[in-house]
């Protein structure tokens, strides 16, 4: 509610601002503008770098296709400043889209190497366009008309930026809170999971990229209707290293980072111009030396920015401030279930798959099945290649040979979100969880195949009802393992042991019919596995499959149906609990051999 | 464009080409060992110019102060941090090197008639000024963040590098330089004169190459590179400090980078801030390489020089956007070609 209260009260204080300055300060109106247009520009980069993990120097570049754009289509051929803003858009979504798919598939740093390079031919690209008026720039651009009136002064202008920049703000934080948003969070937490939890990651990044671009745009057209002249210097990736700057400062995982970043870089900026060149006794853009040091000084010590520091400080002085943790999870319809194959009926088969590192062989040529309605083991010491058996069969790490089927189908050259669609959820042996977001957003990660709606549906909220049933369904997997009262502790809090559950639960929320858990007890307590036990006997008796890889040799006997032991890659023994404790072969391999 | 003019830019595409190329292998060098993407790597080229333009003015150059300020930094942190563990054996090294050396250096600088010397005492001696900053700069801005993400580390050297930028402005003033050829006059070889100071280039940039790959092969410090580069973890295990590998790759990137600039200042007026592009274009080069293969990121780097100096021909006023355009398609194969398998980061 207080945090409500202050955001009215920072919006009442906005739309005041040009009321209460007096003409004389017409200065501090263009100061706001400026603000504005570049926060817009910088929360486009709070979504793709502080949530996504990804980077960009060319922001300043697409600030200067949507001003390029218009001010060339108004001056021109006359066209309406608001059907330029569709063709800008339109323009920036094509060049983020190919820019986004030629080095998004690479490791992250090709992203931000290619956008530094775009950025460098594209202010060139300006300045020797004949059209565009080359260094000069193009000028008469027309006023922008909202409902009959023309929005000639800065006064005037003010508005138009800072509801684009309010709007923007609130779409990030709506997209943010909804199951696109968990998905881009995810992608933080590295690709492997996402993609097994059914999330397609190039997609998303290509997306935030896409959405952080056309921001930029935006701020472009808005840019050029208010100088109603643009010329290439703007647009120079010196400016898109600035924005990136604005981010940082500010606090590039937070969306008011954004505001606070642009805000402080572009009064500091202004107060640097005046004092350095005074004080140094030359002129030049001297600022940047202060900045970078800044840059620097804040990525070592505060990498987050300035606005959660804040946040902080103003939290320890007015408590009230604070969101409380925790709250309730509203009950929903639940969401519709998987028809599950019969009991006993065979749903994974794994025939001869042998996966090879180079030269080195880690699985060879290992068969094995799994029934629905069963508890099959996979043991064997250290080194013995039952991760790697996991990989191939979740298809993280697809086999060299043999095939893999599940449910019938051969799913082993198929990517590892369409194993998790078929059905075949897992947990990771190294957790991987995120560890600043809740259990409960953790869990609903694992959801993300049960919903449907996008980032363009949770911008403007109609993706409310079927978000409380996907956030329901976590909170029941919470509760299901007996983790209810931690719904709403930061995941990375809880010890190791429960972590290992909490992924459980994500894993169980994709509503599967085959569970793939990869040493699930590591870490327990006797009590906790006794209950983890329970619980698993209880999906098996629900009939869900599940293939479990775990070292505590009392938890798997009094559990499992049947066991595969492996050694060296290979597979050494298969049969019931009993069988194998009395294998002589499986002894030598675990105890040594007796001469 | 007749035979003539085809060799004239010929040559200039390989002068540009080779300083590219010796750029191109520091940035993979530096990616390579410490997972950093050198943006300032152009600032030393232009560091490197001006400093021996400045020695040849027979004035102090402002680098000067700033490794003698660095110097002062690195001092008191890793003597902070010495006294802090104990180890205060370590201090006068600590205190030799980053102050001593520097002070040494300015009374040698402020004694001597700098433009009386001879051109290769300048050179050494702009090097001896401009080198250090490479290992300094490491120890400020990456050391203490050394495990961080590649991003988190790229964002840093693009703060580092507008801090050189604007320092640069600072120093030598919004004025370019040109530096004396290290030999006057130019040489008949056919259809084609060669000058040179193109000559010098050429047979330098190979020498360095050479010289790179022996001790990469050869030298104790070399193996320690390679093994840092290969897996750090590993490599510390073994006893190799990837501090210092760090150091010593940032010392070689500067060397390098500063080298290359007095290399092509008698060719090409350099300023303050030319030393960006020109790094960058090197960097188009590591890309070809995949930021991973030596022999392609020269052979790119080359490329480049080449791409630079046709397109100026037919479009000049388009060269800058051909050359970093030019990234694009070599993206795309990279990115059709690469397969991006899932493995555990």
């Amino acid at each position: 509610m207080m945090r409500r209260a202050v955001l009215f009260a920072f919006i009442v204080l906005v739309a005041l601002l040009p009321v209460v300055l007096p003409d004389s300060a017409e200065f501090y109106v263009t100061l706001a503008n400026y603000i504005g247009l570049y926060a817009l520009v910088a929360l486009g980069l709070v979504l793709l770098t502080g949530v996504g993990g990804l980077t960009s120097f060319g922001q300043a570049a697409f600030v200067g296709v949507g001003a390029y754009a218009t001010a060339w289509l108004t001056t021109a051929f006359g066209w309406s400043p608001w059907a330029t803003l569709a063709v800008a858009l339109a323009a920036t979504t094509v060049v983020a889209l190919f820019l986004g798919f030629i080095t998004l598939r690479m490791g992250g740093h090709y992203l931000p190497l290619g956008t530094i390079a775009w950025g460098i031919s594209l202010y060139f690209l300006f300045g020797n366009i004949e059209a565009f008026g080359g260094h000069t720039g193009l000028g008469g651009i027309p006023p922008v008309s909202l409902f009959g009136m023309e929005l000639k002064n800065g006064r005037e202008f003010y508005y138009l930026i800072w509801i684009a920049l309010l709007l923007g703000v609130i779409a990030t934080q709506n997209l943010l809170d909804s199951r696109d948003g968990r998905a881009i969070r995810a992608l933080k937490g590295g690709v492997v999971m996402a993609e097994a939890m059914g999330v397609n990651t190039a997609w998303y990044k290509i997306v935030i990229f896409t959405i952080a671009a056309q921001f930029a745009c935006v701020s472009g057209w808005l840019y050029a209707h208010l100088q109603r002249f643009v010329n290439p210097t703007p647009f120079s990736l010196t400016q898109g290293i600035e924005y990136l700057f604005m981010a940082v400062i500010g606090g590039v995982g937070h969306v008011w980072g954004a505001l606070l970043g642009a805000g402080l870089v572009t009064i500091l900026k202004q107060w640097l111009q005046d004092l350095l060149p005074k004080l140094l006794g030359q002129s030049g853009n001297f600022e940047v030396i202060v900045f970078g040091l800044v840059m620097i000084f804040v990525l070592h010590r505060a990498r987050d920015g300035l606005w959660p520091v804040l946040l902080t400080r103003v939290e320890r002085l007015w408590p009230a401030l604070a969101a409380g943790a925790g709250g309730r999870v509203a009950d929903a319809e639940r969401l519709p279930r998987r028809e599950m194959p019969q009991a006993g009926e065979t749903i994974l088969e794994v025939q001869r798959v042998s996966k090879r590192f180079g030269g080195l062989t880690a699985n060879n040529a290992v068969s094995f099945t799994v029934r629905a309605g069963e508890v099959m083991a996979l043991i064997g010491p250290n080194g013995a290649g039952k991760s790697t058996m996991f990989n191939c069969v979740s298809g993280v790490n697809p086999p060299t040979e043999g095939e893999v089927r599940f449910l019938g189908q051969r799913v082993d050259r198929l990517a590892a979100r369409e194993i998790a669609r078929r059905g075949m959820s897992r947990t990771f042996q190294h957790v991987r969880l995120l560890p600043a977001m809740s259990v409960l957003d953790n869990v609903a990660i694992g959801a993300h195949l049960r919903g449907s709606r996008t980032f363009i549906h949770s911008s403007v909220r109609l993706d409310r009802d079927e978000e409380r049933r996907l956030r329901f369904e976590a909170a029941r997997q919470v509760e299901r393992v007996g983790l209810g009262e931690h719904l709403f502790d930061a995941a990375g809090s809880l010890p190791l042991g429960k972590q290992r559950i909490v992924e459980i639960a994500r894993a169980l929320a994709a509503d599967p019919c085959l569970l793939l858990l990869d040493e699930p007890a590591a870490g327990l307590r006797y009590l906790e596995k006794q209950a983890l036990a329970e619980l698993l006997r209880k999906l098996r008796a629900e009939g869900m499959g599940i293939l479990l890889v775990e070292h505590d040799m009392d938890f798997v006997m009094g559990l499992a149906d049947r066991i595969v032991v492996m050694e060296f890659g290979e597979k050494l023994a298969e049969g019931l609990p009993k069988q194998i404790q009395e294998d002589p072969k499986v002894l030598q391999a675990y105890l040594g051999g007796i001469e | 464009m007749d035979f003539q003019i085809a060799l004239l830019l010929g040559q200039d595409g390989l002068t540009n080409g080779a300083i590219y190329a010796l750029l191109a292998l520091a940035l993979v060098l530096v990616f390579a060992v410490t997972r950093v993407i050198f943006i300032p790597q152009g600032e030393f080229v232009a560091y490197g110019a001006l400093t021996l333009a400045t020695l040849q003015a027979g004035q102090l150059p402002a680098t000067l102060w700033l490794i003698l300020a660095l110097g002062a930094a690195v001092a008191a942190l890793d003597g902070a941090q010495a006294l802090r563990h104990g180890a205060a054996r370590k201090l006068p090294r600590i205190l030799a090197l980053n102050l001593a050396v520097p002070l040494a250096l300015w009374f040698l600088l402020a004694s001597t008639d700098l433009a009386g010397l001879p051109l290769v005492a300048q050179v050494l001696l702009a090097l001896a000024v401009v080198v250090p900053l490479g290992p300094m700069i490491y120890r400020l801005a990456y050391q203490p963040i050394a495990e961080a993400p590649v991003l988190i580390l790229l964002i840093v050297s693009v703060a580092v590098h507008v801090v050189l930028i604007g320092l640069g402005l600072l120093f030598f003033g919004a004025e370019g330089t040109r530096t004396p050829a290290f030999s006057e006059g130019t040489l008949e070889l056919g259809a084609t004169t060669l000058q040179y100071q193109t000559l010098w280039i050429l047979a330098i940039s190979a020498i360095l190459i050479v010289a790179l790959y022996a001790f990469f092969g050869r030298s104790i410090y070399g193996k320690a590179l390679r093994a840092t580069a290969l897996n750090r973890t590993g490599a510390r295990l073994m006893g190799i400090s990837t501090t210092m590998a760090g150091k010593l790759s940032f010392t070689l990137a500067a060397l390098i980078g500063a080298f290359s600039g007095i290399l092509i200042s008698p060719i090409t007026t350099l300023y303050y801030d030319s030393g960006f592009l020109i790094g960058l274009k090197g960097f188009v080069g590591a890309i070809i390489g995949g930021l991973a293969s030596y022999p392609v990121a020269a052979a790119g780097a080359l490329l480049v020089g080449f791409l630079e100096s046709y397109s100026s021909f037919y479009a000049s006023a388009f060269k800058e956007v051909i050359v970093f355009t030019l990234i694009i398609p070599v993206l795309l194969w990279r990115s059709l070609t690469t397969h991006h398998s899932e493995e555990d980061e």
